[in-house]
């Protein structure tokens, strides 16, 4: 059979969502960011504010994120995406506004930033991908990373005498009268995905409600920096990750 | 006409605003003004002063060596500005916060016993209009109506019901102020 | 109705004339000698009335980059701060400037280096014209020497940083911040529309139609031969703005047989000093920059060969004094003189220096 005559529209099983574009990414293989990238165009979609979102993305693996789907984008200095959206958002209070941000963008140099904007209550979405290390710069230890797990700059580990503690930011943010919802997903299975989707459209829904601050933090792999086969990075995330980053919502206000 | 003062005393006297009401005050009658105060922790408790130039002309610099008249409302700004007053120039000073003598014999010294008088009015935020009231006496720069129109300016409005108080303490000033 | 006159401090001008410019949005976080701009601004309550959007930010870093965030929308959005602060903010500056963004920034400045004093001083003059940020950037630098230029520099610095699509900043101090002094401020203006906003400015960021492709804010670009055109084109730029921006005032200077140069308050001090020189006799004019860069080099160029000396009169320890030398390349003395940490000099002080190291 020619494969023009098995290209036809009646045949297809899946197809990307409009807003992503043909640009190829620069993610590795087994990356949690293209599944999440996939969401994050599909809700947009899903909801018809193509036209009317701005995203932020962050320095760190999810810088080039503008690259990728088809909206207005700004990339915002390390850590500063929280304060650059606030702005965005309250200039713009029709528009729908999110951050993309990594664990170390997010959770180290922009601590401050993602604090007080999700205690202002600012009515934007933060989507966190946590990967506990610094994938961009080749596998540094992150605030996220775990006791025990090494990185390029823990090589025997993370030693919390040393390095402190593993930063349990979502459960931190939680706590703030300014969120709304604080939850936390994974994309490593269909059905995690379908999950992970539906919690994400309720942060975006959230924002145009002007409810709060969302925040949805995507326990994610990074085959990489961990030097693990995508599928061995999963099953370690699923063992490693999970019990100290356990996924569902810790915050969902009505 | 120009009139370049200095105006210093405890943070807390009413330094700072009755130079901006002589500011005003100023602005009411067409003049060119400036206000310079020192800013910072003397705001609150330390000592304080306001440069205040009252000029017919384009005011050139904010800061300056010497002054046409020195309001003195304590000590320590007698000794650091005593010298400073241009010779043939002006000090005024309140009895009550002045220990030692004044030196100088080359200017023109009052003193206006505005501390007592503001205890007589048993009111002490009536003290720096006090020592405007002698201000206004010795050299009458700006007129009454004009302070009167300027304290309106430089008053939030919820403070206007205490101008007939700020113009009994002037007239009371303009009584009390005499020649040492 | 005739121009209305107001008696303010420069930072209360500054607060007022945003508002009346039309501005989008203020960022700002609170630090002497400099905070009544941001209280003026809360106190007015501007989002009622022309929908001006202020935020008192949790630092200088968040502000600047709130700052970045509005900018990137073209809207017209500003931050103010002092020393220290701005130190902080060098980061956002070097980002807006790498992203081609227009935006307002105001320096009240206070004596340093670290955390200093709160008293005036002029000291950032290197850190707001030679960079202070990284990477090869350059800031339009607009030296206000009253309380009506603090409110006429608001219109002025956000008309250059949109024509140039630049960042902007008034370089003040605590004279000028806290001072008060006759103003007329200007009209009230609409702030723009979107609709407006996407014509005059067609790269913002404020939602992509489906007519075009998506506009991105960025300065990053990892192939360093883009990063090289985008640079060449930053740098052509700024040779257009140094053809036509420069800006400066001419005291006294027709038949100056020596010069004072000086910027800011320092400018108001030395013009007494001129008046003073001029009742002895000495034939002493005055060159104030009003623009810092770009810096009025041909015109002091000009005065190379007609004087016969310049002091370079400032609150540091001698820093536009390099671009004077620069500008007269040799051909005419020109010395410093400056006061440090805070201490404003006196007329009597500067004309005391200028006997000694020029007029002699």
């Amino acid at each position: 059979m020619e494969l023009n005559e098995i290209i036809k529209p009646e045949n297809v099983v899946y197809a990307k969502p409009g807003l992503m574009n043909d640009h190829p990414m620069h993610y590795c293989p087994g990356c949690s960011h293209g599944v999440i990238h996939k969401l994050v165009a599909e809700v947009i979609a899903d909801m018809g504010m193509e036209e009317k979102t701005i995203g932020v993305s962050p320095v760190g693996c999810a810088v080039f994120a503008y690259n990728y789907l088809d909206i207005d984008w700004q990339e915002a200095a390390h850590g500063r995406a929280p304060a650059v959206a606030t702005a965005v958002k309250r200039l713009n209070p029709e528009k729908m506004v999110f951050t993309y941000q990594g664990d170390g963008d997010l959770a180290a140099i922009g601590t401050a930033e993602t604090i007080h904007a999700a205690n202002r209550g600012e009515n934007i979405v933060i989507v966190f991908v946590n990967n506990a290390i610094y994938g961009m710069t080749g596998g540094q230890m992150a605030p996220t990373t775990l006791e025990g797990m090494p990185t390029s700059t823990c090589p025997y580990g993370r030693m919390v005498e040393l390095n402190g503690y593993p930063l349990k930011i979502a459960d931190l943010l939680a706590l703030l009268e300014g969120t709304c919802l604080v939850t936390r997903q994974s994309v490593h299975t269909a059905a995690a995905v379908r999950k992970a989707k539906r919690s994400l459209r309720k942060a975006f829904d959230n924002s145009m409600a002007g409810k709060g601050t969302s925040i949805v933090e995507f326990v994610s792999t990074c085959a990489s920096g961990w030097k693990m086969t995508p599928e061995k990075s999963n099953d370690w995330m699923v063992e490693h990750m999970f019990p100290f980053y356990p996924l569902g919502d810790l915050k969902n206000v009505e | 006409m120009k009139q370049e003062i200095i105006i210093a005393g405890f943070g807390g006297q009413g330094v700072l605003s009755m130079g901006k009401i002589l500011a005003y005050s100023g602005l009411m009658e067409g003049k060119e003004v400036s206000w310079m105060p020192s800013y910072g922790p003397e705001q609150r408790g330390g000592t304080a002063n306001v440069t205040v130039i009252l000029s017919d002309d384009p005011v050139s610099s904010p800061i300056l060596n010497t002054y046409d008249i020195a309001i003195i409302l304590n000590q320590p700004s007698l000794d650091k500005f005593e010298d400073k007053v241009k010779p043939g120039g002006i000090l005024i000073y309140d009895g009550y916060g002045i220990h030692g003598g004044i030196k100088r014999k080359d200017i023109d010294v009052y003193q206006v016993d505005a501390m007592d008088a503001a205890t007589e009015m048993k009111n002490e935020k009536a003290f720096n209009m006090l020592i405007l009231g002698g201000l206004l006496k010795v050299v009458p720069m700006v007129k009454l109506e004009s302070v009167l129109l300027g304290l309106k300016k430089s008053l939030p409005e919820r403070h206007h019901r205490l101008i007939p108080m700020n113009e009994a303490a002037i007239k009371r000033g303009m009584e009390i102020i005499r020649k040492r | 109705m005739a121009e209305e006159i107001k008696l303010m401090k420069g930072n209360e001008a500054i607060a007022h004339a945003a508002i009346r410019y039309g501005t989008d949005g203020y960022f700002g976080y609170p630090i002497t000698p400099q905070s009544e701009i941001l209280e003026t601004l809360m106190a007015e309550t501007p989002w009622e009335t022309t929908g001006m959007v202020v935020l008192q930010a949790e630092s200088e870093v968040a502000a600047i980059n709130m700052v970045y965030g509005g900018a990137g929308c073209g809207k017209r959005v500003m931050t103010s701060s002092s020393s220290p602060g701005i130190s902080l903010k060098l980061e956002g500056i070097s980002y807006l400037a790498g992203a081609e963004l227009p935006a307002l920034i105001v320096n009240v400045m206070r004596g340093g280096p670290g955390l200093g004093t709160i008293q005036p001083s002029q000291a950032d003059y290197f850190q707001t014209v030679k960079g202070g940020g990284h990477g090869d950037y350059r800031l339009i630098t607009l030296a206000p020497n009253s309380v009506q230029e603090m409110a006429d520099f608001v219109a002025l610095g956000f008309d250059l940083a949109f024509t140039y699509s630049n960042p902007a900043m008034i370089l003040a101090d605590g004279i000028i911040g806290q001072m008060m002094e006759k103003v007329v401020l200007p009209p009230f203006r609409p702030r723009k529309t979107e609709e407006e906003i996407r014509q005059e400015s067609p790269w913002a960021a404020l939602g992509k139609p489906a007519s075009r492709k998506p506009n991105i804010i960025t300065s990053l670009e990892l192939d360093p031969s883009i990063m090289e055109e985008n640079n060449n084109r930053f740098q052509a730029k700024y040779r257009r703005v140094e053809e036509r921006e420069v800006r400066y005032e001419e005291i006294c200077c027709s038949d100056a047989e020596y010069l004072l140069v000086a910027f800011g308050s320092s400018a108001r001090i030395c013009q007494k000093a001129v008046e003073i020189a001029r009742a002895e006799g000495i034939k002493l004019g005055l060159l104030r920059p009003i623009t810092l860069w770009p810096f009025p080099t041909k015109a002091l160029a000009g005065y190379a060969g007609r004087v016969k000396g310049m002091l370079s009169v400032e609150l540091n320890a001698g820093q536009m004094l390099e671009d004077v030398r620069l500008a007269v390349n040799g051909r005419v003395k020109v010395e410093h003189f400056g006061r440090l940490g805070g201490i404003v000099f006196t007329p009597d002080e500067i004309l005391v220096a200028f006997k000694e190291k020029i007029y002699r």
